[in-house]
């Protein structure tokens, strides 16, 4: 039993990174083909350093990415804070139920509503082209919001309601008090709530497709370079998207496991 | 009774009013470009003339549904081997299943195209042992094996969550009671891993029911899926923004119907509907 | 007045959700003393501290320290410090930061934090644990870090919100002894809410009885347990045989059909009243020598004493006592005339003091406080 679960197991992970193998090898074929293996090359991750539109659009994802993340937990945190306050059941139904909704929604549904609300307003106050940076970093954030209030909301509820009691009983005038002893308490929540609002506005595709206008972020570079020829060099981007996400993941499972057991002691 | 809660409700009024205008909103003006014709008066025609993309919604419909099926069926077993396995391991598999998650499923989708098509890696290798070549690229068996590798680890993940909390003194319990192998499963591993089964096919099946890449790259243009549609009518521009509102608000009240049902299922008392 | 007060609550009423919550309510709380408030939960005990503290305002009413009214005065600005149920302990810092917190936001300097904080643990017998983390710690020890973070600002008045309830029995009764023992060294004022009467007769200098949001009785514990003002108070306290009762005249009164003599006096002609009997006052003698005669129904052995219930004429008497009985002998009951406390008739007369669904008062166990 104990055998065949680790080759199921084996299988699994087998057949996730089946095809993320294959890119990643034929990331580095030295023809143009990503059907037959010719001879090891750099040539297209060369390539990418000279293609400014994938500059641009890399640079685009980290500045949509960072500041949708700070704004949508910085937002997301005070909502968290405040729907906790809230003490009729009814109003604090209705608030969690809207919260939902872009979670719930297709992706589709969520970028199309928000491209129609974006022309739309465009159009009354006059503009021809509305959709750009800020829609599309209005949409992030929007996308985000749930994900930090949900992963706040539970640390808050988990928080004891005396503790901020003690600091005022302490001494402390009220927003102090919230800093130095809620926010301590509630900031595993934060920080998880930032790393997915950052990483979802990374990769996200579909809402971006349909609100970016011309600031094409790097999904949108991606799809549109899958949409010609299928050529080596979105493997090789991908490829180093592979790696950082990898390092990445290791570097903060390290971390963590670090904390812990400095917690443990 | 008494309980006084720290911070102020008036600190989650920016959420509101950023709620009410960008989730709320969106939603009605959709549902007001669904309603009207491209020159702003009102018509129920888009709604009517949805008969035309019958077929698009039962095929996105029932490939989702087998999608969701058998990533379950997949996902399962190895969300409760993994709660099994050494604490230290279940943190690395964990890590391992998450990872292809964190790419863009754009990729993961075009890499595919290199394995499955015509003279992609299966066939040639097909070639090579004197076998024919099998017609894997373009067909909906790849439409569905897209779907499935993209949103199989938004399966496993929850399901193993759910099942790695399980107090493993239930389990003893179940044992000391009289439960064999197959009973311990039914009457208590799975009644408590119901609750990410219900997230996991809810994460997998809204997005690929929706979805508008997986079929084109895969799929050819054969198939057409709901997503397909609606990307297709907002390419061709601001006239056709209203049948495209229309279709995308169909989809959106079908998903809230599958929803509901799912809810349904999670409150019963059986759980033996799902598998 | 031979003592100023130091806190007094003037006229407060407080509701929660249209609920009364503290109903007229008036105490004066004397400088330096140990005062408990006792009462079952929701009583309004816990309410009454969170006014003193800050955390709640009173509908109408009062609230007065030194003279000075402190309504509206948030908590943060008010020299009481609290020691909360469930310690409230902030888990991000140590022992040592824990015990600091008052006197950072303060912003002493730290060689002064150092020392007080220094001194505040040695008073707690928690030396050597500066660097501990929170979680590390025993339910006991932390709340001794709780008692220092609270004394370590000099409160003038120190509130204590059930602080042993979460500990165990063994554990209780020390800390009972060293926090009688911290008020008298800081000479402080503390006011101690609980709802264990026994933790309230023992640590505290006056005790005030409360249920329903009233108070139903101030006095030192000897008041309390000898001379109860009411059935609720009498029950509450200890065990208690309840009888109705009917006053002849001065130092007669009538109960069971039976006349007695007692010691109370003031009542007028043929009052109707409640008489209490503690039940270790009431001695077993020869049936035919009893003032009362009955049946015992149970017998349970205590250790250091049998707890007996005798049926007589229908009523159930509780009676401790160091001999043996057997159920059904049939006993006569004898009652010293100052065994005998006589009560006003009251709200709550008749719904204590009968022992005929006696099991042990499971219920006494099970009441922990909510709030």
């Amino acid at each position: 039993m104990k055998i065949l679960s680790r080759i199921y197991i084996a299988l699994i992970v087998l057949f996730l990174y089946a095809p993320i193998a294959v890119m990643v090898v034929f990331s580095f074929n030295s023809s143009s083909s990503v059907w037959v293996l010719e001879g090891f090359s750099t040539r297209w991750y060369e390539g990418l350093g000279n293609d400014t539109a994938m500059l641009n659009a890399l640079k685009h994802t980290v500045i949509v990415a960072v500041l949708s993340a700070i704004i949508s937990t910085v937002l997301g945190t005070a909502a968290a804070v405040g729907i906790n306050a809230i003490r009729r059941k009814f109003s604090k139904k209705i608030i969690m139920s809207v919260t939902q909704i872009p979670m719930m929604n297709a992706d589709i549904v969520t970028g199309i509503s928000l491209m129609l609300l974006f022309i739309f307003f465009g159009k009354l106050i006059g503009l021809n082209e509305s959709l750009g940076f800020g829609t599309v970093l209005i949409a992030h954030i929007t996308f985000n919001l749930p994900y930090v209030i949900l992963s706040v909301m539970p640390r808050l509820q988990q928080t004891d309601s005396h503790l901020a009691e003690a600091a005022l009983d302490l001494g402390c005038p009220p927003l102090k008090a919230f800093f130095k002893v809620i926010l301590p308490s509630i900031s595993t929540g934060i920080i998880t709530g930032f790393i997915m609002a950052f990483t979802l506005s990374l990769d996200d595709f579909v809402i971006s497709y349909f609100t970016c206008g011309h600031y094409q972020t790097l999904p949108i570079v991606i799809f549109n370079m899958t949409k010609k020829s299928v050529k080596p060099d979105t493997y090789a981007l991908s490829t180093l998207i592979f790696i950082s996400v990898f390092v990445l993941m290791v570097l903060y499972n390290v971390l963590q496991t670090k904390s812990e057991k400095k917690h443990a002691s | 009774m008494n309980k006084k809660t720290f911070g102020n409700k008036l600190v989650a009024s920016p959420y509101i009013v950023w709620s009410a205008i960008f989730i709320v909103v969106p939603l009605i003006i959709m549902l007001y470009f669904a309603l009207t014709d491209s020159s702003g008066n009102f018509t129920l025609a888009n709604l009517s003339g949805l008969g035309e993309y019958k077929k698009a919604f039962a095929i996105s419909i029932l490939y989702a549904a087998i999608a969701t099926v058998i990533t379950l069926l997949l996902a399962y077993p190895m969300a409760y081997f993994m709660s099994k396995l050494k604490i230290s391991s279940q943190r690395m598999i964990f890590m391992i299943v998450m990872i292809p998650m964190w790419m863009n499923f754009l990729i993961r989708t075009y890499s595919w195209i290199t394995i499955l098509a015509n003279t992609g890696l299966i066939n040639t290798f097909l070639k090579n042992i004197g076998l024919r070549p099998l017609k894997l690229i373009n067909t909906p068996g790849a439409v569905i094996l897209g779907m499935v590798y993209d949103f199989i680890p938004y399966m496993i993940l929850p399901i193993y969550s759910v099942m790695s909390k399980i107090d493993n003194s239930l389990l003893e319990a179940s044992e000391d009671l009289g439960s064999n192998g197959f009973n311990k499963f039914k009457r208590v591993i799975f009644p408590l891993s119901r609750p990410g089964v219900i997230s996991g096919i809810t994460m997998v099946f809204v997005p690929s029911v929706s979805t508008f890449y997986i079929s084109q790259k895969l799929g050819g243009n054969k198939t057409m899926l709901i997503g397909d549609t609606i990307e297709y009518f907002f390419n061709l521009g601001p006239d056709y923004y209203n049948i495209a509102s229309a279709i995308s608000l169909v989809l959106m009240v079908m998903i809230l119907i599958c929803l509901f049902i799912m809810n349904r299922f999670s409150d019963g008392e059986e759980g033996g509907v799902l598998m | 007045m031979e003592k100023e007060n130091i806190v007094e609550l003037k006229n407060i009423s407080v509701a929660f959700d249209g609920e009364q919550v503290l109903d007229q309510l008036n105490l004066g709380i004397k400088d330096k003393e140990f005062i408990t408030l006792l009462g079952p939960s929701g009583c309004g005990k816990t309410t009454t501290l969170r006014l003193i503290a800050g955390f709640l305002e009173p509908d109408c009413g009062d609230v007065v320290f030194e003279g000075k009214k402190i309504n509206g005065v948030p908590a943060y600005k008010r020299q009481v410090n609290t020691i909360f149920q469930r310690y409230a302990l902030f888990p991000h810092l140590n022992v040592y930061e824990n015990v600091a917190f008052g006197l950072r936001v303060k912003k002493l300097p730290e060689n002064e934090i150092k020392q007080k904080v220094t001194e505040m643990l040695s008073l707690v017998n928690l030396s050597g644990f500066e660097k501990r983390n929170i979680a590390t710690l025993s339910g006991g020890q932390q709340q001794r870090v709780a008692i220092a973070r609270a004394i370590a600002n000099h409160p003038k008045v120190l509130l204590l919100d059930e602080p042993l309830a979460a500990l165990d029995l063994k554990l209780r009764k020390d800390m009972q002894k060293e926090l009688k023992k911290i008020q008298q060294q800081l000479g402080i004022t503390f006011i101690f809410v609980t709802h264990d009467q026994e933790e309230a007769l023992t640590m505290s200098d006056r005790v005030v009885v409360m249920d329903k949001g009233k108070i139903q009785q101030v006095g030192t514990p000897q008041d309390i347990y000898n001379e109860p003002k009411n059935a609720f108070v009498a029950d509450f306290i200890g065990e208690s045989n309840i009888v109705d009762g009917k006053m002849l005249k001065d130092y007669r009164v009538e109960f069971s059909g039976q006349e007695f003599r007692c010691l109370d006096r003031g009542f007028s002609q043929n009052e109707q009243v409640d008489v209490v009997v503690r039940p270790e006052d009431v001695d077993i003698v020869e049936y035919d020598k009893g003032m009362l005669k009955g049946k015992v129904t149970s017998v349970a052995f205590l250790g250091v004493h049998y707890e007996i219930i005798v049926d007589i004429g229908g009523f159930k008497w509780m009676i401790q006592t160091t001999d043996e009985h057997f159920v059904n002998d049939r006993v006569g009951l004898y009652i010293e005339p100052d065994a005998i406390h006589i009560m006003k008739k009251s709200e709550y007369s008749g719904l204590y003091g009968d022992y005929s669904s006696y099991s042990e008062e499971i219920d006494h166990l099970s009441d922990v406080e909510e709030e």
